[in-house]
């Protein structure tokens, strides 16, 4: 049973900071938090690709001795599929799915590249998150989601007994 | 006409149509974002979605040119599947692409004017380059056979959605606490795909969906299996408003600029409905989903819930956009009932409500978006006696709305009853009692919309007499025959979500 | 402004080139060992950022206006997608840069100059919109007084 759970450290890890942050994201009433949450359970899923790429007594996926040779030597085809064939070899070899007749083990270069991707999302939705919580603080004065809802509210209940009075709609949210 | 087209094209487009498709937005993008005049900016944004149009036309007449419906796959970069990331395009696909096309480009067209009142002129420009990076990552999602570029697709599509929806700050400030909601929801969405993603990749070592569904047969039993299928499913879910996981939608929908709740009313949801088909049909497979996983008990009671529940919410709104935004939500209800059937005539009718809410609501914001434009005031009592000082923009509003009900010569008709039908055949009466319902609760928050814009005197009598601008009509027009076609002669329609269905179930891939 | 920074100015003066140095170190050694144009243009944003952070905003306003790092962005991104164009017109699929040059087969100029130019695609395109992130908030709050360091 200790076995069990200490041989899995790394994956128990990433599941108490996914639920961290996703608690953060769900629970937090300030704005700011709620992203820091938010960056704590992409973080997470970083984590998880990165330990889905590590194999046991593997080396860094860059092709070596018997293996490079065999791959890059010169023959008549473009290099351009020698290049796709070794990384899907050394993809597939991490992933003992066939026989990829590799001298040595490597870990899987793919989840790293797909994590590139990931972190460049996640920038990227961290700086529109963050612009959003500036202006959310220049109209409203206020980052905590508690006063926006109130003042979202009052709003609200004016529109609300200015259609029930029929009088023409005077608009609601002032203008930033 | 289609294979017309074909022939009349350069080679190259026709070879290269998947890759151009989404390419040429996303080129046009940052040249827009460098303009200095928003009007070039929407010619601009005009050509590159027109220009996807077509490449969707040519995709879809290349897909229906044999008999059983081709599959087109694109190798990006030369790297062959499954290694490298591939286009791939089958009857489903090309459906989805004309949808979000076609839509894209009345959107850019309908689009100038609203545009022009509601967004800080110096933003315009911008703001078109934030629309076709948003248009460029839903095409993507539709094109793509990649699981994982199929998340960076979404997330580009979301991320500039959010943009867009925070613009309408300069209209009222709520919408920026709703876009930002909204990110937070479409993050964790995006988030939970990924990891189911990643379970997947854990487990087969693949990341293409075709090669995807060939390995998970051997591996079906796996718990990561298991737990990606509930990544996957929650995350789709959330970014196509799946009934408990909608409460981004409403807000967004509500105060976002009139331009873009058309576009993303009559497209984003349907993307992300057209990625969960995708995955629970054709990498997960029939058998392990429905069989194995047992999607019924999930799909079918959300889809009901969402149906009822959500019309009544639409039935208590006194604000126009935010009632149809709670339909929307009712109408993402009808399309997952019909898949949660799980055989061919329920997803073709899912599929075929699909094509047909996208139109309708993208008519419905289209007239109220110009109602907005001229009049002002999105609120019941603003849209009052509008049918006789703007007689042209609320006949429109009026057919689609009968549309959305289900009146007999309509769009919404035809697939409200394939739904049924499906439903009957399947023994399901009463699911079939429960579409009816609903149907009623449409009767109901629709009529109540109707009867103040054509039998109520306006509240202002001095209201001045006139029309939506040509710019609007003309799509809103085009948008409503379109509808009214399919009312009247399904089978084009018919015929594409049949096949669709039958590439569906015929396999997988 | 006083001198009570004077550290910090002279050692940022001495850092900054070797950081803008290092990137492209990132940047043109990324085709055969770890690096590439996302790290590089992050780098290299980051020898413009710690300018600011040391010298003000104005006067990095004034040597890299916002305008100017919007455009690198836009035109690294448009070099990206050329390079993909280029290889469509050249027979092959998007982005297959075996089809940028004419070459027998065997040759590797294709792969060498597609990368190449994709990398500097990606390195302006990600040091100029790190760049105009940075300005997009730090431009609209006032200028951080001495007494708040």
């Amino acid at each position: 049973m200790v076995d069990f759970v200490l041989e899995r450290g790394n994956y128990w890890a990433i599941i108490g900071l996914m639920m961290i942050g996703l608690y953060m994201a769900f629970a937090a009433t300030n704005l700011i938090k709620r992203l820091i949450g938010l960056g704590t359970f992409q973080t997470s899923i970083i984590l998880f690709y990165i330990s889905l790429a590590r194999i046991d007594g593997a080396t860094a996926p860059i092709l070596m001795g018997k293996d490079y040779k065999s791959y890059s030597g010169g023959g008549k085809n473009p290099e351009g599929e020698h290049a796709g064939e070794a990384a899907y070899a050394v993809a597939e070899g991490a992933y003992e799915a066939t026989e990829v007749g590799l001298e040595y083990v490597y870990s899987n270069p793919l989840p790293h590249v797909l994590m590139l991707t990931a972190i460049v999302v996640g920038v990227a939705t961290l700086a529109v998150g963050l612009a959003l919580i500036v202006r959310i603080r220049e109209a409203y004065g206020s980052v905590e989601i508690d006063d926006i809802m109130a003042m979202d509210l009052a709003v609200a209940k004016a529109e609300a007994a200015d259609d029930a009075a029929e009088r023409p709609l005077s608009h609601g949210g002032s203008v930033a | 006409m289609i294979l017309a087209l074909t022939d009349i094209l350069p080679a190259l487009l026709v070879t290269h149509a998947p890759a151009l498709l989404v390419v040429a937005p996303m080129v046009l993008a940052p040249l827009v974002a460098m303009l200095p005049s928003g009007r070039l900016a929407w010619g601009f944004a005009v050509l590159g979605t027109g220009f996807s149009l077509i490449m969707a036309l040519v995709l879809l007449g290349q897909v229906q040119s044999v008999e059983d419906g081709a599959v087109i796959s694109y190798a990006m970069g030369g790297w062959a599947p499954p290694a490298g990331i591939e286009f791939r395009i089958d009857t489903l696909n090309a459906l989805v692409l004309l949808l979000v096309t076609g839509m894209g480009f009345l959107a850019s067209i309908f689009g100038w004017p609203t545009i022009k009142a509601e967004i800080a002129s110096a933003k315009t420009s911008m703001f078109f380059a934030a629309y076709l990076v948003c248009f460029t990552g839903l095409c993507g999602v539709a094109a793509t056979g990649d699981a994982f570029n199929l998340f960076v697709f979404l997330e580009i599509s979301s991320i500039a959605t959010y943009v867009l929806v925070a613009l309408g700050a300069g209209r009222d400030r709520r919408a920026l606490p709703a876009a930002s909601n909204y990110l937070l929801m479409g993050t964790i969405g995006a988030s939970f795909f990924v990891v189911g993603v990643g379970f997947l990749f854990a487990a087969t070592g693949t990341l293409n969906m075709a090669e995807l569904s060939l390995r998970l047969e051997d591996v079906e039993d796996n718990k990561a299996v298991l737990a990606g299928y509930a990544f996957i499913f929650v995350g789709l879910g959330l970014k196509a408003a799946m009934f408990p996981l909608h409460q981004w939608l409403p807000n967004a929908y509500a105060y976002s600029p009139s331009f873009v709740t058309m576009f993303l009313a009559a497209t984003a949801t349907k993307v992300a409905i057209y990625a969960l088909i995708r995955f629970l049909f054709s990498v997960f497979g029939l058998e392990f989903s429905f069989e194995g996983a047992s999607l019924i008990l999930i799909l079918m009671p959300m889809g009901l819930a969402a149906m009822i529940a959500c019309s009544f919410q639409a039935v208590f709104q006194t604000d126009i956009r935010r009632m149809l935004a709670y339909s929307s939500v009712a109408q993402v209800g009808y399309i997952l009932l019909g898949v949660s059937l799980g055989t061919a005539a329920g997803v073709s009718a899912g599929l075929v409500h699909l094509v047909n809410h996208g139109v309708i609501k993208g008519a419905l914001f289209m007239a109220v978006a110009g109602a907005v434009l001229v009049y002002q005031g999105t609120s019941l009592n603003d849209f009052r006696g509008l049918g006789r000082s703007a007689p042209w923009t609320m006949t429109a509003f009026g057919i689609s709305g009968l549309s959305l009900i289900g009146v007999p010569l309509t769009a919404g008709f035809q697939s409200k009853f394939a739904l049924v039908q499906a439903l009957l055949e399947q023994g399901w009466w009463w699911a079939a009692i429960v579409v009816v319902f609903s149907s009623v609760l449409a009767v109901i928050y629709m009529g109540r919309v109707l009867e103040a814009v054509f039998f109520q005197a306006p509240l202002n009598p001095n209201k001045r007499q006139k029309e939506a601008p040509l710019i609007i009509l003309l799509p809103l027009w085009g948008l409503v025959l379109v509808n009214l076609w399919i009312g009247l002669n399904g089978r084009f329609l018919f015929g594409l979500t049949d096949g669709a269905a039958a590439s569906l179930f015929g396999g997988g891939f | 402004m006083t001198d009570h920074h004077i550290i910090l100015r002279v050692v940022a003066k001495v850092l900054i080139p070797f950081i803008a140095l290092y990137g492209f170190y990132v940047q043109f050694h990324g085709e055969y060992s770890p690096g590439g144009g996302f790290q590089a243009g992050v780098i290299l944003a980051v020898s413009l950022i710690l300018y600011s952070l040391i010298f003000g905003i104005a006067p990095t306003m004034r040597a890299v206006t916002p305008g100017f790092a919007r455009a690198v962005a836009a035109i690294g991104f448009l070099l990206y997608a050329c390079v993909g164009i280029a290889a469509l017109i050249g027979g092959g699929n998007f982005l297959d840069y075996d089809a940028l040059v004419d070459e027998p087969v065997g040759g590797h100029l294709g792969q060498h100059l597609g990368i190449i130019l994709i990398e500097i695609g990606v390195l302006m395109a990600v040091a100029g919109s790190m760049t105009a992130i940075f300005y997009a908030f730090a431009g609209r709050v006032s200028e951080i007084r001495d007494e708040d360091w």
